[in-house]
């Protein structure tokens, strides 16, 4: 169903008006407290221009880092379940990197296999998610080595590349991105034969993600874990950044009369992650806790969902206090 | 259509309380609202979260039978927050409860075999559901051993119906405590539960073993079944990891390639040995 259009500046500049005027939400990257996050805009004007990627992901807008599941009144011999529907707003992800939007998939594939998590769905159907290819990496990225590129459509509704001669390639890749685009069809002009690459970054592979799921089972009691993770602290940054990492934990937060279930996100490099209550911890050492977070998303994700859990956009990379990158391990990890 | 909201727990009433050994409870719980109580059915080996409104949930199997309708019983140890706030309930409080999760011990597979029951301490609640659900369809069976051990005769779970058991012609009933932990008028036995099974020596032909129990008790009881000539496909156990969802999405339980909440609890020895020792 893909066509491909373009997109002068201007136009773009207009679309954000006529977004607005649908009631639609626009989040793009934007500058915070001297960051790059993505914030509520009205504007093309106020996306910043010149950078990699937002700190924290977008996987927020989905999935909140605290939320409700449901909420109780209690009294004696009595408790009164309440359930929950989230407040929801439709809501246009401007200018994500295709690495980003591509973590939808992860996460829409944990949230919905088996069972469908309503929470997560219900804002996930909100989102539109407009992806920007990108004009330039840094030494954290490693999209092309698990599957992605700078200018992969996966996850977008609609794709933006920058041309050279000024305006943007404009593929509408959904019946999402479809509907978007016929709020303000005049907008968008036919292509004609422009090279999607010309302005691409070039991310070289450093390593090929099935054979590395194919080395994982022959490592298992490998050092290379504990060498890896030796400086790690257990801070859970990696995790925190990651727009794919999906782990939670479901906390309560209550008075004597009443109370709600919260689900939070957490870590698998938590000490506390797997803690029984007894004390026992299946998984007391930090390597293993590293070990774990490699296997899950490069083994264990990919042998039950098809694909790593990772789309190689390095914010935990970036993220790490004790500078960690992922991209170098995992590479390492490939090469033994 | 709005989409149901998986995390929401059936409200149950605490219909009875046993105590069974110090800090250790038996709750029957009855359903609050009685459709859900109609709608309602699990498989043996199935688990769920039972929740102490206001403190959180908690992961226990379901300890009683499939066979017995109307209700559900549970047995646990108040150890941590949640544990502790569930034991304060009292007959007529109101718990929650998410279920049935988790795979089964497949027992219409066992039909027409020996089944041989290894368990320690706390760990003879899951295995208590499996014994009644095949005694209550005693014929679909052949014998029935159970080899059941305690720190002491105080930690002994189910003693009503050890006794029960113990009258019954239809199943053989070992119980042991640990050497210092008998007492004066104690009849069993006296001893750690690896050498009780290696005397009672059971046969492994045309029979399946179900162990559970303390790391060490499984560590020393396995290699002595393997030695009696039990496969590693006829031994089964059950899992408990620490969860939150219960639905393989929170990411906790996760073992190797196994979530234990999706594709365990139950696994048998064989399948035991191809994930890594992350329980």
């Amino acid at each position: 169903m893909a066509t491909t259009l373009k997109i002068s500046a201007a136009s773009l500049a207009a679309l954000f008006a006529v977004l607005g005027d649908a009631g639609r939400r626009i989040l793009g990257p934007a500058e915070v407290d001297g960051r790059i996050e993505l914030k509520a805009v009205r504007t093309l004007a106020e996306v910043a221009g010149d950078q990699i990627q937002p700190v924290l992901s977008a996987k927020e807008t989905a999935f909140p880092r605290v939320e409700r599941l449901l909420s109780y009144r209690m009294a004696p011999g009595k408790v009164e379940l309440q359930d929950y529907d989230p407040e929801v707003q439709p809501t246009v992800l401007f200018g994500l990197r295709p690495c980003e939007a591509a973590g939808f998939n992860s996460l829409d594939a944990v949230f919905n296999w088996d069972t469908r998590d309503k929470f997560f769905n219900a804002r996930r159907e909100q989102l539109t998610v407009v992806g920007l290819s990108c004009t330039q990496a840094d030494d954290a990225c490693f999209c092309t080595s698990v599957g992605g590129g700078p200018g992969s459509t996966k996850g977008s509704d609609i794709l933006l590349t920058p041309l050279p001669e000024g305006g943007y390639l404009a593929e509408i890749l959904t019946e999402r991105g479809e509907a978007l685009k016929d709020l303000a069809p005049a907008l968008f002009q036919p292509a004609n034969g422009e090279d999607k690459e010309a302005m691409l970054a070039k991310v070289e592979p450093s390593f090929e993600h099935q054979g590395l799921a194919a080395k994982l089972p022959g490592l298992f009691t490998s050092d290379i874990w504990a060498e890896q993770s030796l400086r790690c602290i257990g801070c859970g940054a990696c995790a925190f950044v990651c727009p794919t990492c999906v782990c939670f934990d479901i906390q309560e937060e209550a008075d004597t009369k009443q109370g709600q279930r919260l689900r939070c996100w957490d870590s698998c490099g938590l000490r506390q992650f797997t803690l029984h209550a007894s004390g026992h911890n299946p998984r007391s050492a930090q390597s293993e806790r590293w070990r774990q977070r490699i296997y899950h998303k490069f083994g264990y994700f990919a042998e039950r969902f098809g694909g790593p859990m990772c789309v190689g956009c390095g914010k935990c990379s970036r993220a790490c206090p004790v500078d960690m990158n992922l991209k170098e391990h995992l590479t390492q990890v490939y090469e033994v | 259509m709005a989409e149901k909201n998986i995390y929401l727990p059936y409200l149950m009433r605490v219909a009875k309380v046993t105590d069974e050994a110090p800090a250790v409870k038996t709750f029957r719980l009855e359903f609050v609202n009685p459709e859900d109580a109609d709608n309602f059915d699990f498989n043996t080996g199935q688990f769920g979260l039972y929740s102490a409104f206001g403190e959180g949930e908690s992961t226990f199997c379901i300890a009683s039978s499939p066979t017995r309708k109307g209700y559900i019983e549970c047995t646990f140890r108040a150890v941590g927050r949640v544990t502790h706030a569930l034991a304060a309930k009292e007959e007529g409080d109101i718990i929650g409860f998410r279920g049935p999760y988790g795979n089964l011990f497949p027992i219409e597979e066992w039909r027409g075999k020996n089944l041989l029951f290894v368990a320690g301490g706390i760990a003879l609640p899951p295995l208590r559901s499996v014994i009644w659900n095949c005694l209550d369809q005693r014929d679909g069976f052949r014998d029935i051993t159970v080899v059941y051990g305690a720190r002491s005769v105080a930690d002994l779970v189910y003693k009503y119906e050890l006794r029960d058991w113990q009258e019954r012609a239809d199943i053989d009933l070992a119980v042991t405590v640990d050497p210092g932990g008998e007492t004066h008028d104690w009849k069993g036995k006296v001893g750690f539960v690896p050498p009780i099974v290696e005397q009672l020596a059971p046969r492994s032909e045309n029979t399946i073993a179900i162990v559970c129990g303390p790391p060490i008790m499984i560590k020393h009881t396995l290699p002595l079944l393997e030695t009696l000539g039990f496969t590693s496909d006829c031994i089964y156990t059950t899992l408990e990891n620490r969860m939150k969802c219960g639905l393989g999405k929170c990411g906790r339980c996760n073992t190797g390639r196994s979530f234990i909440c999706k594709d365990g609890p139950v696994y048998t020895l064989a399948q035991l040995q191809e994930l890594p020792a992350e329980y």
